[in-house]
């Protein structure tokens, strides 16, 4: 099976995320790594790929910088990617994202598309829905268990109780769920052979998509401030208020 | 609990700025050696250690490796743990690649291996003892031999031994007895018993491979007389597929201090028959220069055991100390409290480990960049000048940096007070841990002598020369680079005086009485470690204030390099010049004391 996977490059999680103060957008520098929930979706991707002989190309919209979070995930196998970097997409809503991501899959080619169900810098976690949208083809969301029965994809969809069965025939796009799969670690073989798979840097124009980032951004406010926790003496009855606090919070 | 981050900040720092990731891709066959390249590797691999290897460190030091019915079983999820990095391809990068391996340099190997002993210092032992083996077979083996065992060494799918320590035989090599009997078949048969065998015998892998040093009849005594054999646990046919079982056996495995998942074991060779099966490597009786090929690489690799452990105690008391509040900051009001960080002393603890890992890591990356130099630069004189450069960085990688491996473990159970003398902290594993790296590669008292005796003359003393030619060339950019640089730049050049002095006074004195030189061997050493330290911490420094110059927005990592470099001139580095008097002050008060009378 021909496998897109939508990846994306973040800024380093370990260092505090900022906001450029004149266009609020979220600063972004050359070296960002790749958002560790598409691990899950690199690590499904590959496993389809290797059960079907197939192969696994990524999709990536956002600023190339050195691309570092790409090679991180061709060093875990895939084979090619296509980066989309456009200075008129800066700040994109999630429509105009899924339309260039759209455009760029089906330039690809593809039998399955794979993607995470939000990424951890932006959190819209529409994207994937309208891509399925865009495309045409069935979703199935909130993959935490993917199987191939035939020439029918199944999978097992994530709920508050369980888990529901749901299955379609590809072309798909699947969502996969964080923590589903152990990601393989890149091999250092993976790591010298990133080195020179290709990597497709284009323009929206050049996927002939003529869409504009389609919001501005007026203004940021930050987060109030987490109010103090409620310090309880214990003048004896501490053990009573908590158990009634937990009460009030429902957790027994 | 304790915790680990790799340190790929301060690796890449110095990758970048002290040894030039430019002059290693220079290098002819490390083209491929670019800042993308390698930034992925130390991700990676460190990932990997610290998602797998970490989290079997506490466990493996608890359940420890053991004999249960004559074979060695290593703590639960040591297998698969070094299964994932043979799969990964970890353990095959420092070799050829027309054997299988990635061909990266000694340097990037470095911070690797760095990253392997923090995370798990016993596992790490397994990988180091397959180089030494290797480096052996690569250098002096036969083209059969290679056929042979290279390639699932270098893999890792099996592992190598270095069977050197007999009962009798320890630092002084040259009194082993183990016998080597020539066989009709070409072959020779083992017999003799070896102990404190790491890894002598484990479950790690299906086969193991040890390198055995042995005497072949009529051998003149001592180390003239010692040859080095291949002796694998398990035969291998000609198709590659393992034989019949040989004749090695585990008598017994050690309780130790530390490194407990690292199965430490008495081997007895042929007991049984007429003698284990053996395959000589080169020739008769160069068994002891084929062992120096065998150590060299190991003495680099357990210095680093050194600054890993610095390292991962150093991240835990950093912690710590910003945690445990205790009692009141001189000078603040009667009812105020601070984390103990806030304390002049503990603060004096956390600048002294920290600084001293800097300086460790900068010498042990040096002395492994001076490897690749002198393995891979095109020009034989450049090639030879930095084989003796590296010759004299090694023994003070390995006794510099373990004795402040130790020193800072230590510190670290310091600045946790009680709690650090509790097992359940996890800060005594790194201590006993560390305590190995001064032993066993040769003491550090032999490593002393050996950088005396023979490296320092090695030469014309061209090496020592050298570096203090070095050290004294940078005193102009130090003049040149502000205020802040002075107490560095003076400092140094106190240190750099002080030991030059001492090496004259050596040399000098080891040509009329090796005995005086001897007895100042330790204190020179730590010396030379000191002041070297000083040098790479000041040239760190330099680079630092170059890029602030130049804007770069690394601003607090890049202020903390140099006010970490002012805080060794002025705290440690003069430690290291004050040796000069003991260093030259001779064996006279050592040997006045008859040892009949030095009970109480
Ligand atoms: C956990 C562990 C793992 C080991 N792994 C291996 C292994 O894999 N393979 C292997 O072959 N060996 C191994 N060893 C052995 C180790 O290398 C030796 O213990 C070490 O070389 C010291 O030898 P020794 O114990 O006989 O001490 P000794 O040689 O008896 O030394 C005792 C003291 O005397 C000093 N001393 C000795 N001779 C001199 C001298 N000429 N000048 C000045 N001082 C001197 C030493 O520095 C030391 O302080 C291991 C040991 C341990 C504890």
């Amino acid at each position: 099976m021909r496998v897109v996977v939508c990846v994306k490059q973040i800024p380093d999680p370990a260092s505090p995320f900022e906001l450029d103060p004149d266009t609020h957008f979220l600063q972004r520098p050359e070296d960002q790594v790749l958002d560790d929930t598409d691990r899950y979706g690199v690590e499904m991707g590959l496993t389809i790929a290797e059960q079907t002989e197939g192969s696994v190309a990524l999709v990536s919209m956002g600023p190339a910088g050195s691309l570092q979070g790409i090679r991180q995930a061709l060093a875990m196998g895939a084979d090619r990617a296509v980066v989309i970097d456009d200075p008129n997409l800066r700040g994109a809503d999630s429509l105009a994202t899924a339309r260039v991501l759209t455009a760029a899959i089906s330039r690809e080619g593809f039998d399955v598309v794979i993607a995470g169900t939000e990424s951890t810098d932006g959190y819209s976690g529409v994207v994937p829905q309208q891509i399925a949208e865009l495309l045409n083809v069935p979703l199935l969301s909130f993959a935490k268990k993917v199987d191939l029965e035939g020439d029918r994809i199944r999978i097992e969809r994530q709920t508050d109780y369980g888990f529901d069965l749901v299955e379609a025939a590809p072309p798909a796009v699947i969502t996969v769920t964080s923590g589903v799969v152990e990601p393989r670690y890149p091999t250092f073989k993976g790591i010298m052979a990133a080195k020179s798979k290709p990597i497709d840097q284009v323009s929206a124009g050049e996927l002939g998509v003529t869409t504009a980032a389609g919001q501005e951004i007026v203004a940021v406010r930050a987060a109030p401030e987490r109010a103090a926790g409620e310090v309880i003496e214990d003048e004896g009855d501490a053990h009573l208020r908590i158990v009634q606090l937990l009460e009030q919070a429902k957790v027994i | 609990m304790t915790v680990y981050a790799p340190p790929l900040k301060d690796l890449r720092f110095v990758l970048h700025n002290l040894i030039g990731l430019d002059r290693l891709a220079a290098l002819p066959g490390f083209e491929h050696v670019e800042a993308d390249l390698v930034d992925a590797v130390l991700d990676e691999a460190g990932k990997l250690l610290t998602d797998v290897w970490f989290p079997l460190n506490r466990t493996g030091d608890i359940e420890g490796s053991q004999l249960r019915d004559g074979t060695v079983v290593t703590p639960a999820g040591f297998k698969d743990a070094y299964e994932q990095m043979v799969q990964a391809g970890w353990l095959g990068i420092p070799f050829p690649t027309e054997y299988g391996g990635g061909n990266m340099p000694a340097t990037i190997v470095t911070a690797v291996t760095e990253m392997a002993n923090a995370t798990n210092p016993s596992l790490a032992m397994a990988p180091a003892l397959s180089q030494g083996a290797l480096d052996a077979l690569l250098e002096h083996g036969s083209e059969e031999l290679k056929e042979i065992y290279v390639r699932r060494l270098m893999t890792g799918e099996w592992t190598g031994t270095m069977c050197l320590t007999e009962p009798q035989a320890g630092s002084d090599v040259g009194a082993l007895t183990t016998k080597a009997l020539p066989a009709d078949d070409g072959s020779w048969r083992i017999q003799g018993t070896k102990i404190f065998i790491s890894f002598g015998d484990h479950d790690l892998t299906e086969n193991i491979i040890h390198l055995v040093l042995a005497r072949t009849p009529d051998s003149p005594p001592g180390t003239k007389g010692i040859s080095l054999f291949v002796v694998p646990k398990y035969l291998v046919e000609d198709d590659g597929s393992l034989g019949e079982s040989n004749d090695v056996k585990t008598v017994s495995l050690e309780h130790k201090m530390g490194i407990k998942a690292s199965p430490t074991a008495v081997l007895s060779f042929g007991e049984e028959g007429e003698g284990s099966v053996g395959y000589l490597v080169g020739e008769e009786r160069m068994g002891m220069r084929y062992m120096f090929t065998m150590m060299n690489n190991a003495r680099l690799a357990v210095g680093l055991s050194g600054v890993a452990l610095g390292e991962i105690a150093y991240q835990n008391a950093l912690a710590y100390s910003q945690e445990r509040v205790q009692s009141r900051p001189i000078g603040a009001p009667e009812d105020a409290v601070t984390p103990i960080i806030g304390h002049a002393d503990v603060r004096r603890m956390l600048m002294t480990m920290k600084a001293q890992v800097e300086a460790m890591r900068a010498l042990t990356l040096e002395n492994a960049f001076a490897l690749d130099m002198a393995r891979n630069h095109p020009d034989e004189e450049t090639r030879e000048q930095y084989r003796l450069y590296a010759d004299l960085l090694t023994p003070v990688s390995k006794a510099w940096a373990t004795d402040l491996g130790i020193e800072v473990t230590s510190m670290a159970i310091q600045v946790y007070g009680g709690l650090g003398y509790i097992e359940e902290s996890g800060m005594p594993q790194f201590y006993r841990d560390a305590r190995i790296g001064a032993i066993y590669e040769g003491t550090n008292g032999i490593q002393a002598l050996d950088l005396i005796g023979r490296k320092l003359p090695a030469g014309g003393g061209a090496a020592i020369m050298g570096m203090v030619g070095n050290m004294k060339a940078i005193d102009g950019e130090l003049a040149a680079a502000g205020d802040r640089f002075n107490s560095m730049r003076t400092l140094l050049a106190d240190g750099v005086a002080a030991l030059e002095q001492a090496t004259g006074w050596l040399a000098m004195n080891g040509m009329q009485d090796p005995n005086q030189a001897a007895a100042g061997a330790t204190p020179y050493l730590r010396m030379l470690g000191t002041v070297a330290g000083a040098y790479f911490l000041a040239k760190s420094a330099l680079a630092a204030s170059k890029l602030l110059e130049e804007g770069s927005p690394d601003k607090e990592f890049l202020e903390a390099k140099i006010d970490t470099a002012r805080f060794y001139a002025e705290q440690l580095l003069p430690l290291g010049t004050a040796l000069l008097g003991p260093v030259t002050a001779g064996k006279e008060t050592l040997f006045a004391i008859d040892p009949d009378q030095m009970g109480h």
